[in-house]
């Protein structure tokens, strides 16, 4: 079961702020889920594979070639606040 | 017949004929959209000025007597999780809400060489997360058929869109049943291509293991003349994959003589709708007697797909959505005294609620202690329903099935319970944590809706699915069928 406390950690390590009816909520709608996904527990997987990606790809290297790339106005465009080509943040320490 | 009701292939012929021209239909896609966009609401952004200029560069071309390619000039709509150079791209989601991507998709890149008409942006539902775009940030689209109905989703503005004859063609994004589920729902055809058979690059990422662009169109060889046009290697995706296919559309053959399909018994249950049975048990017959060979088959770790999938598409979700922080693009609260402070708040404001809940839930299953019992265990599942698919593929050559459980269903039907939306997806989802294509055609009406014909294949045999549902399409007229809007 998952408790309030549960969801309080998780939405920090989220970085969400969750208000009391969200907790409350959150808390019911992810044990409603969990239960539904305990049914996996039926099923012996001692000794399967995981898997994480379907491809049989690995290790994709190509050349190191320098190509085309965005100019700082354009990759910045979209900051909320800039200043000069930098995007600015409030304080970090 | 206005220029909008036509498919692709029939716009190209009057194309090259020069009994048209690009800018006449794309006026006339334009014409049809002001009529009926605020009826289905299929689109967030418009692009009629770029679509008009697009289309009178198509027809210079052709006037020089260039020979054009097959999509040059035909208005498509493009879902807008897919990044397009200089056009607002949302994901339906006010933490993007301004957003205007610097460069192109690589399917956008492929389309501008077709020389595509863009119409605009289509909605869905936010960040992908949803299947009826009620989780839009910003409006529901509303099922042509039926305005009262959802569209289903998430790609429900590219399926809307389709059926509404607002585009001709549009691309949308699976994964877990974001194209073919909407295409269901509104008697359009929709296809998810093979894991890997279409770059990535440029669609934002809701579950990369599970995402894959791919065309809504209103006929099985339009679908063929998309794929031709986005699928292909792309340096800028290290997981795609190259593929022998040059031209999708040789595989449009009118015969399934001796073609291999089964039924996979546990997508026949009892739960199914009994009338939706009767349309697939009559699909059935009918590719019985056009020559293929039809037999119940099993998957049978059918019913672990879904708790499998809601495990491991959230954990996905949680890491890629982790870069919505307020910095680089997109919402930020502005009144925050400190980085952690304006990352919770930005992210709190700017998320809706079933992309917290999948954040939280996949925080959660990724997170110490609970990582083996939830995340690693879903993925040992995974293994476990591709070997099924793997058996069964041993045996056919595709399988077949309904695309939903039930028709389009109302606005705000499903909107309290999670659990009960997720169940949409349940003949769908399998399909992608196979890394499978998976396609869903027009097979008949329920009550007046749509239902969805699924075909499923082995890696890379689109063509094959092509095949099936191009016979099935020569000898049926569902797909010709539109909604009265």
């Amino acid at each position: 079961m998952i408790s309030k406390k549960d969801v309080e950690h998780v939405a920090l390590l989220g970085r969400l702020k969750l208000n009391e009816e969200e907790k409350e909520i959150y808390t019911k709608q992810l044990n409603d889920i969990l239960e539904h996904a305990e049914k996996l527990q039926k099923l012996d997987t001692k000794d399967v594979t995981p898997t994480a990606h379907v491809l049989p790809v690995k290790n994709v290297f190509r050349e190191d070639e320098v190509g085309d790339h965005l100019p700082n106005e354009k990759a910045t465009a979209n900051a909320p606040e800039k200043e000069g080509n930098y995007v600015k943040v409030p304080k970090i320490m | 017949m206005s220029l909008y009701q036509k498919t692709a292939h029939e716009l190209h012929q009057l194309l090259i004929n020069k009994e048209v021209s690009a800018e006449e239909i794309t006026n006339s896609v334009f014409n049809r959209i002001n009529d009926v966009e605020e009826k289905t609401k299929a689109y967030i952004t418009l692009t009629k000025e770029q679509a008009l200029e697009k289309a009178r560069n198509v027809d210079e071309k052709i006037a020089a007597g260039e020979k054009v390619p097959p999509l040059a000039g035909i208005p498509i709509a493009i879902k807008d999780n897919i990044c397009t150079n200089g056009v607002k791209t949302t994901c339906a989601s006010n933490i993007l809400y301004n957003f205007v991507p610097p460069y192109n998709a690589t399917v956008m890149e492929r389309l501008n060489g077709e020389n595509v008409v863009i119409t605009g942006k289509t909605n869905m539902d936010e960040f992908a997360m949803g299947s009826s775009t009620e989780n839009s940030g910003f409006h529901t689209t509303k099922n042509p058929w039926d305005l009262e109905r959802v569209p289903g989703g998430s790609s429900g503005g590219s399926a809307a869109a389709v059926a509404a004859d607002q585009c001709i063609a549009a691309l949308g994004s699976d994964t877990g049943g974001s194209i073919r589920q909407p295409a269901a729902f509104c008697g359009v055809v929709g296809m998810k291509p093979t894991y890997g058979a279409v770059s990535r690059y440029g669609l934002v990422a809701f579950a990369s293991s599970l995402d894959q662009i791919g065309p809504f169109t209103k006929d099985v060889t339009d679908c063929a003349m998309m794929l031709n046009a986005i699928c292909g290697h792309d340096p800028l995706d290290s997981t795609s994959v190259k593929n022998d296919v040059s031209d999708y559309t040789k595989f449009l053959q009118n015969d399934v003589k001796g073609l291999k399909i089964g039924v996979p018994k546990e997508y026949m249950t009892e739960d199914l709708d009994p009338k939706m049975r009767k349309v697939i048990e009559d699909a059935v017959v009918k590719l019985s007697n056009l020559g293929a060979v039809v037999e119940e088959a099993s998957l049978p770790h059918t019913e672990y797909a879904l708790p499998a999938y809601y495990l491991l598409a959230p954990a996905e979700a949680s890491s890629n959505l982790a870069r919505y922080d307020g910095v680089r693009y997109g919402y930020r609260n502005v009144d925050a005294d400190d980085i952690l402070e304006m990352f919770m708040k930005s992210r709190s404001e700017g998320f809706g609620s079933e992309v917290k809940r999948r954040i939280m839930l996949g925080t959660y299953s990724l997170s110490a202690g609970y990582y083996d019992e939830y995340y690693n265990k879903a993925l040992k599942v995974r293994t476990l329903i591709r070997n099924d698919f793997n058996k069964a593929f041993e045996k056919y050559d595709l399988l077949l099935s309904p695309t939903t459980p039930s028709t389009a269903f109302k606005i705000g039907e499903n909107t309290d319970d999670p659990v009960q939306m997720y169940l949409e997806d349940i003949f769908t989802l399998s399909v992608n944590l196979a890394g499978i294509p998976g396609m869903s055609l027009p097979c008949g009406f329920v009550d007046g809706m749509p239902v969805g014909l699924q075909l499923m294949g082995k890696p890379f045999s689109e063509g094959t699915m092509l095949r099936a549902a191009y016979t099935f399409e020569q000898n049926t007229e569902y797909n010709r069928q539109r909604p009265a809007l």
